[in-house]
């Protein structure tokens, strides 16, 4: 196989890495207003993902550098092009990291529900946008010859693109219904399992026509077949859902996302950005591509530190796989955890 | 329609507008990268070394079992953290600006470039960001000293992206390992392992590196100052200034060795730089360093100067009387050699940036030094001004990363990639003045809103104090309310 096809299909597993774990994460943030009607029951919430979030995110940037070192054709026409929906994520993504570090810093309900609304608009505007953007990228923007953006913002927005947005959104917010019926217990856990059925068959007809939408546009027989494992993997996961089968709910959710991305990688193959102008402003793996020395370094990189991200991930999600209950939450108010309060010396961790 | 808004997002797209009246695209994505670089970087080596500082204080305790260093881990670990969340999310924008901001850039060196932001993201982020999760909350889960390993780990991660992304600056000073391709139009790898072991890089790792733990040194001796002045919990805060202290004047004088080796490979790799740094014009022997001078520096003219004698010739070349060239005689030489043009720096900033670098640098080694002098036996009539002098020693450091990072930026103009490509060919060019004046006066004001945050919560927790003194934390296993950060 020839390396940019390796490194087309590494991008599209770091793709995959990222919408899987992020995308529960996102979900999660989305649903902290609605799953979480008290105080320690949003901590429940944000305490599921607490210690993952972090590592979660670094798999986007992972996806951008590799992208800038093994197609840097593609991360230059990319980045430029869509120049303010990147900015709004990345506003979005600043505001919910620090929303989840600081809101927990200062014990005022005032403060924490400001944050919380950080954490609501950070988690749900690029949960949108990723769909935007990925809707764009397989159905083609107006690339010159120079393979630079020459469309417009509003032009990012057409009716498919942005029915790939609500796909993205849905199936997040599922999937972190799904990841916190899982991850907790008591009335959250409840609340989580009955929503994630609810929200599992809009999710399932959104998801069902933007895939079909794809077909119908650029119709390709392994994206297509991949579409479908993807409809019928969330079609399992929402019946798991609602025979209260936790695990293999989020087994269904996790798969049809990692199968939805890898049906737009294939679909797109071996574009990498179609030119909407004319087929020959298109940028491919071939003209897009870094030189084979640098992807074959790239490779050996990706070949030895992998596995070994993998192991560390894998570990830290089974350090913490048991289930939180909001009597694991303690009682005591926010810290500053000095010497004058009492709650502090309860409260003895970071 | 003369709307000027549709003029300046058009519907329709394509024309970019990119220079409205005296304002142009390129100026502002220059000062948006220097806003958001300089901002990360107030947080990026405090992170690299409180990091080890905190992994210190935690293995002292593991060994000896004095409670004061667990108190003292969790108190500083937790000012870590909140100083660790903000260079996360801020270096995230880093990234994303090569491709937004400066796509020619991109295009051109992505194919070297490229590698080592990608290898910081696999190697070194995921190490950082997963370990310092099971860190935070694996202080009840975790055996103990695979809790210790943990914060270990984290500090490793941070060091080994300091090198990644020097290394890839390193190549912006002094490009090597590459040829170009000008059928593609790009420079192409052709020497990794050139690239890693490039001279700029390892002198400017080795030069960060000890920036970094002065930086954070002289964090925690502020820090510690603020409670030492109060009498509040000296157990705890005694060894921390003393650690604080001694890390500041060490590592300062790293940084002073590293410097030095750094300005001679500058003088012989960048030597328009190295005369931009002393606003030396035309090319001398034996050539004075001055520490202050006032006067038309543009304008060759000198009204008032304090100079050491031979300094500057020994600092580039190991030799008093060795030559330094002037940017006159090297301007005259850039324009033979490569055509037309301006090939100088904006020399008022690399000079005074160049200075007071130095300046903040060796002020916060000499406040240091006062404070280890004044905390082994206090004098009350000088602690009236000691104490407060280590607190707001600080920000000395900072300013030095700030004004060193200037200087070497800045000293590179007119180019990004030294001698190969120039900056104004770097730009974006379907991005428009308008998309780079929204993005820059969003950052700027979201950046100051979170910066006074920030400063907020690190002051709370200061005052707050340590812990007091608790029970070890158990081991065994057994489920009790988490103690969370969350």
């Amino acid at each position: 196989m020839e390396l940019t096809t390796v490194w087309f299909g590494l991008i599209a597993i770091l793709w995959c890495g990222y919408f899987l774990l992020e995308g529960f994460d996102f979900g999660v943030g989305v649903l902290l207003p609605v799953i979480g009607r008290t105080e320690r029951q949003r901590r429940v919430l944000i305490n599921t993902i607490g210690p993952v979030w972090d590592g979660n995110e670094v798999w986007l940037v992972v996806a951008g550098g590799a992208t800038f070192a093994a197609f840097p054709e593609w991360y230059a026409t990319l980045f430029s092009g869509f120049y303010l929906p990147l900015l709004l994520i990345l506003l979005a993504l600043i505001v919910r990291g620090v929303a989840f570090e600081y809101r927990g810093k200062v014990d005022s309900a005032a403060w924490r529900r400001r944050w919380d609304i950080g954490i609501f608009v950070g988690s749900a505007v690029p949960a949108f946008l990723w769909g935007v953007a990925f809707g764009n990228i397989v159905r083609g923007v107006r690339l010159d010859a120079d393979h630079e953006y020459v469309g417009s913002f509003v032009d990012l927005l057409n009716p498919y693109a942005l029915l790939g947005g609500i796909t993205t959104l849905a199936l997040f917010t599922l999937h972190g219904a799904v990841f916190l019926a899982l991850k907790t217990d008591g009335e959250v856990r409840a609340r989580a399992g009955a929503l994630a059925v609810r929200l599992g068959l809009a999710a399932l007809l959104v998801a069902g026509g933007f895939l079909s939408w794809t077909q119908w546009m650029r119709t390709d027989l392994t994206g297509a077949v991949l579409s479908a494992a993807a409809a019928a993997s969330l079609a399992g996961g929402v019946g798991a859902a609602k025979l209260r089968r936790e695990g293999w709910a989020f087994v269904g959710t996790a798969a049809a996302i990692v199968l939805a991305t890898v049906a737009l990688f294939a679909t797109l193959f071996p574009e990498v950005l179609p030119s909407t102008v004319a087929a020959a402003n298109s940028l491919t793996v071939h003209n897009a591509s870094a030189t084979p020395y640098t992807l074959k370094i790239m490779t050996w990189v990706a070949a030895f530190c992998t596995p070994v991200v993998l192991a560390y991930q894998g570990w830290t999600y089974w350090v913490f796989r048991r289930r939180l209950r909001v009597e694991d939450i303690p009682q005591a108010a926010a810290e500053p955890a000095g010497g004058q309060t009492e709650a502090a010396v309860r409260q003895p961790g970071l | 329609m003369t709307c000027p808004f549709r003029d300046l997002w058009p519907l329709r797209g394509g024309g970019e507008i990119t220079r409205l009246g005296d304002v142009d695209a390129l100026d502002l994505a220059r000062w948006q990268f220097a806003v958001t670089t300089l901002y990360h970087f107030i947080f990026v080596p405090i992170t690299i070394g409180l990091s080890a500082l905190v992994a210190v204080l935690q293995t002292v305790w593991l060994r000896t079992g004095k409670s004061e260093y667990l108190r003292a881990t969790k108190f500083f670990g937790k000012l870590f953290l909140i100083n660790f969340a903000m260079g996360v999310v801020t270096g995230i924008v880093q990234e994303f600006q090569f491709g937004m901001n400066w796509s020619n850039y991109s295009r051109f060196v992505g194919d070297i470039f490229g590698a080592p932001l990608a290898i910081e993201g696999l190697l070194a982020f995921f190490l950082e960001s997963t370990f310092l999760g099971l860190w935070m909350f694996g202080w009840e889960r975790l055996p103990r000293r695979v809790h210790l390993a943990c914060i270990w780990l984290v500090a490793i991660g941070t060091q080994l992206s300091a090198y990644f992304i020097l290394a890839a600056n390193a190549w912006m000073q002094h490009p090597v390992g590459y040829r170009i391709n000008a059928e593609r139009g790009r420079a192409e790898l052709t020497d990794f392992v050139a690239v890693l072991t490039n001279s700029t890089a390892l002198v400017a790792y080795a030069h960060t590196f000890m920036a970094c733990f002065v930086t954070a040194g002289a964090f925690m001796l502020a820090v510690a100052g603020w409670h030492l002045r109060r009498r509040n919990q000296p157990e705890v805060f005694r060894p921390a200034l003393r650690l604080a202290g001694w890390v500041v004047l060490v590592a300062g004088l790293g940084v002073v060795v590293t410097g030095d080796l750094q300005a001679r490979v500058m003088t012989d790799q960048q030597p328009m730089k190295m005369a931009a740094a002393e606003a030396l014009y035309s090319t001398t022997d034996g050539a004075s360093f001055s520490l202050f001078t006032v006067g038309s520096l543009d304008g060759h003219e000198e009204l008032f100067s304090i100079r050491v004698p031979k300094l500057l010739s020994l600092m580039a070349t190991t030799s008093p009387d060795g030559r330094v060239e002037g940017v006159d005689n090297l301007q005259a030489a850039y324009a033979a050699q490569l055509g037309p043009g301006d090939y100088r720096p904006l020399i008022p900033v690399t000079y005074w940036s160049f200075r007071l670098m130095i300046g903040f640098g060796v002020l916060a080694m000499l406040v240091a030094a006062l404070t280890l002098w004044h905390a082994r036996r206090e004098r009350p009539r000088l602690a009236r001004w000691v104490w407060p002098a280590a607190i707001w020693a600080v920000a000395l450091p900072l300013l030095a990363n700030s004004t060193g990072w200037i200087f070497t930026e800045m000293g590179r103009q007119p180019w990004t990639v030294f001698g190969v490509l120039k900056t104004a060919d770097s730009v974006s060019p379907e991005v428009g003045v308008a998309d780079v004046a929204l993005s820059l006066g969003v950052f700027t004001v979201l950046y100051g809103i979170l910066a006074v945050i920030e400063l907020l919560l690190m002051v709370r927790y200061v005052r707050a104090g340590a812990p007091e003194e608790e029970q070890r934390p158990a081991e065994d296993g057994v489920d009790r309310p988490l103690a969370f950060a969350y």
